[in-house]
């Protein structure tokens, strides 16, 4: 069995009192895409907070792509192979389509940091980005404002500017968050593309997106991982089924 | 694809249009500063000579803050301190007779970047507020340092027995000469950071100005970044500390004082944040209001504080902005 590369080994947090995680264990291997789901304050932004490294947790080990990264900074983990997108749009608004994404691919090349050429011209960055964008279907947009795209198509650049990082693996923390139904299915579309090709952890609200696309799905309820399986197996789980889908998900 | 073909030609043309303006209006600047000192004598106002050479100084001082302020988002509050130690060198080593400006560019460069990289690595590890009450700090403390040095003058600062020499050829003593030295160092400085504000360094040090959450998600050391660009700043502004005391043949804590480094702030807001030819136009706009307003009234700095606030409110984007309005691109 190929080594998984996203590794969660034990994982804890908590807040004073509050445990957040609690011993969470989780894994994706290459090609899956894996789905985190849990109702509101079951702690899924903690955790993807403590894989991206912007909140450290008071136990456990996080390995991407085999090395253990517990502790390092989300720029360590970036260049250690895991991409991410952001709950709230982040993106760099004064940058057109291209320089954003084009920047996700600098900071991958050598010479990442070049203080001469100009970078808006450079043509082996511009071809990688525009692959990217060409990936996720905004290619019509790519000479646009960052700042000027619809919200929509700016969940959609997020998603391109983690493809152009070449990741081994992407966290995806609710990429249809505030989507209307049109483009959240495109967003459907889009991953369902990608499926396969990276180690995807996705967090999503979306319980149609997530029983559609998910290889597996891990179910977080008061900060530990209560069931995980294949979606058909969640959709019967009579432990998921009392915490929280309810009945109207059979 | 039909959306693609139409829009590729006119992006294109946009992004001529904005190459076009950022490169003609640098180069009408420079045709005026290189035909402002001929003017100057042939209707013998030679005084207005030492203006001049002031601006094309202090331009050069306002463009680099324009570096790590408008192309960084770093609001550094203590540049001045730069100035002064880029000044005081030049001013302690022409004082021992080491005074050619081969030995002070590099000295006066070297002094700034350590001073760059020590304070750097500091207020760099923090951000808004208390990046810029740490770099006042560190401003501060070189100009009570400068004040603490009694063997160049303590408070009463420095008289240079003479200008730099160039390669032991008295030649800076000419003041027009001298002037088109100024000149060239303006013209080096903005050529390199231009470069660098438009190289991929530059890009990262934008993007972090934006969004440093995204850039370090990226895999970017974004203080590193921030650091390097501190530090290139920080060099730049020695030079200019370097020209401006021999400009004056003179060099006192003054020169380091937190109010030259608001200046320096107001001229780069004036000019418009991160254009870097805004910056010389802001630091020319500056000092030219100070003298015309100084001949007005010796309360000149009210009037002047009120032009700033119409100025602000008015031009969002600074004169480089206006220039760009008035020429018809794109705002």
């Amino acid at each position: 069995m190929s080594e998984p590369l996203i590794r969660i080994e034990g994982l804890r947090k908590s807040f004073g009192a509050l445990v957040v995680t609690d011993d969470v264990s989780l894994d994706v291997a290459p090609g899956e895409l894996h789905a985190l789901i849990g109702p509101n304050g079951a702690g899924k932004t903690t955790l993807i907070h403590q894989i991206a490294g912007t909140l450290q947790p008071n136990a456990g080990r996080i390995l991407i792509g085999g090395v253990d990264l517990s502790g390092a900074s989300p720029a360590a983990r970036a260049r250690a192979g895991l991409a991410r997108t952001f709950q709230i749009t982040s993106i760099i608004p004064t940058l057109d389509v291209l320089g954003n994404v084009a920047l996700a691919a600098q900071a991958r090349s050598p010479r990442a940091l070049r203080l001469f050429g100009r970078a808006a011209t450079d043509e082996a960055l511009n071809a990688q980005a525009r692959a990217a964008i060409a990936a996720v279907g905004l290619s019509a947009r790519a000479g646009a404002p960052a700042g000027m795209l619809s919200h929509g198509e700016k969940r959609v650049l997020e998603i391109a500017m983690a493809l152009a990082m070449e990741p081994k693996a992407i966290l995806l923390d609710e990429p249809m968050a505030g989507v209307g139904r049109e483009e959240s299915a495109r967003i459907v579309e889009l991953l369902l593309g990608l499926k396969g090709r990276y180690a995807m952890l996705l967090v999503e609200h979306d319980m149609e997106a997530v029983f559609s696309l998910a290889d597996r799905i891990s179910v977080l309820v008061y900060g530990s991982v209560i069931a995980t399986g294949t979606p058909d197996a969640i959709r019967v789980d009579p432990a998921v089924r009392a915490a929280y889908l309810g009945d109207e998900a059979a | 694809m039909s959306a693609e073909a139409t829009s590729a030609p006119a992006a294109a043309a946009r992004a001529r249009s904005r190459l076009a303006l950022s490169t003609t209006a640098p180069l009408v600047m420079l045709a005026l500063f290189a035909l402002l000192p001929l003017l100057a004598i042939a209707t013998g106002q030679t005084h207005w000579l030492s203006l001049i050479n002031r601006i094309v100084i202090l331009g050069i001082a306002a463009l680099s803050l324009d570096l790590i302020l408008g192309v960084g988002g770093l609001v550094s509050f203590g540049h001045a301190a730069f100035i002064g130690l880029g000044a005081y060198t030049a001013g302690v080593m022409v004082d021992a007779g080491r005074g050619d400006l081969l030995l002070v560019v590099p000295a006066a460069l070297l002094v700034s970047a350590v001073f760059a990289a020590l304070t750097g690595a500091v207020s760099l590890r923090t951000k808004g507020v208390a990046f810029i009450m740490i770099t006042l700090a560190f401003g501060q403390m070189a100009f009570f340092f400068s004040q603490a040095l009694y063997a160049y003058g303590g408070d009463d600062g420095l008289t240079l027995p003479e200008r730099s020499t160039v390669a032991g050829f008295p030649i800076l003593a000419n003041k027009v000469t001298f002037f088109y030295v100024s000149l060239g160092f303006l013209v080096a400085a903005y050529l390199l950071v231009r470069a660098v504000a438009g190289s991929r360094f530059g890009r990262a040090l934008q993007g972090a100005r934006d969004n440093p959450v995204r850039v370090g998600s990226f895999g970017f050391d974004v203080f590193r970044i921030r650091l390097g660009a501190y530090v290139i700043s920080g060099m730049l502004a020695g030079l200019s500390g370097v020209l401006l005391a021999n400009q004056a043949e003179f060099v006192s804590p003054a020169y380091m004082a937190w109010q030259r480094s608001g200046e320096l702030i107001f001229m780069i807001i004036i000019g418009g944040l991160g254009s870097l030819w805004g910056a010389v136009l802001g630091a020319a706009a500056f000092l030219l209001l100070e003298e015309a307003l100084s001949g007005f009234s010796e309360h000149w700095k009210l009037g002047f504080g009120v032009l700033i606030v119409l100025f602000v409110l008015f031009t969002r984007g600074g004169l480089a902005d206006l220039a760009r309005r008035l020429t018809g691109g794109r705002a």
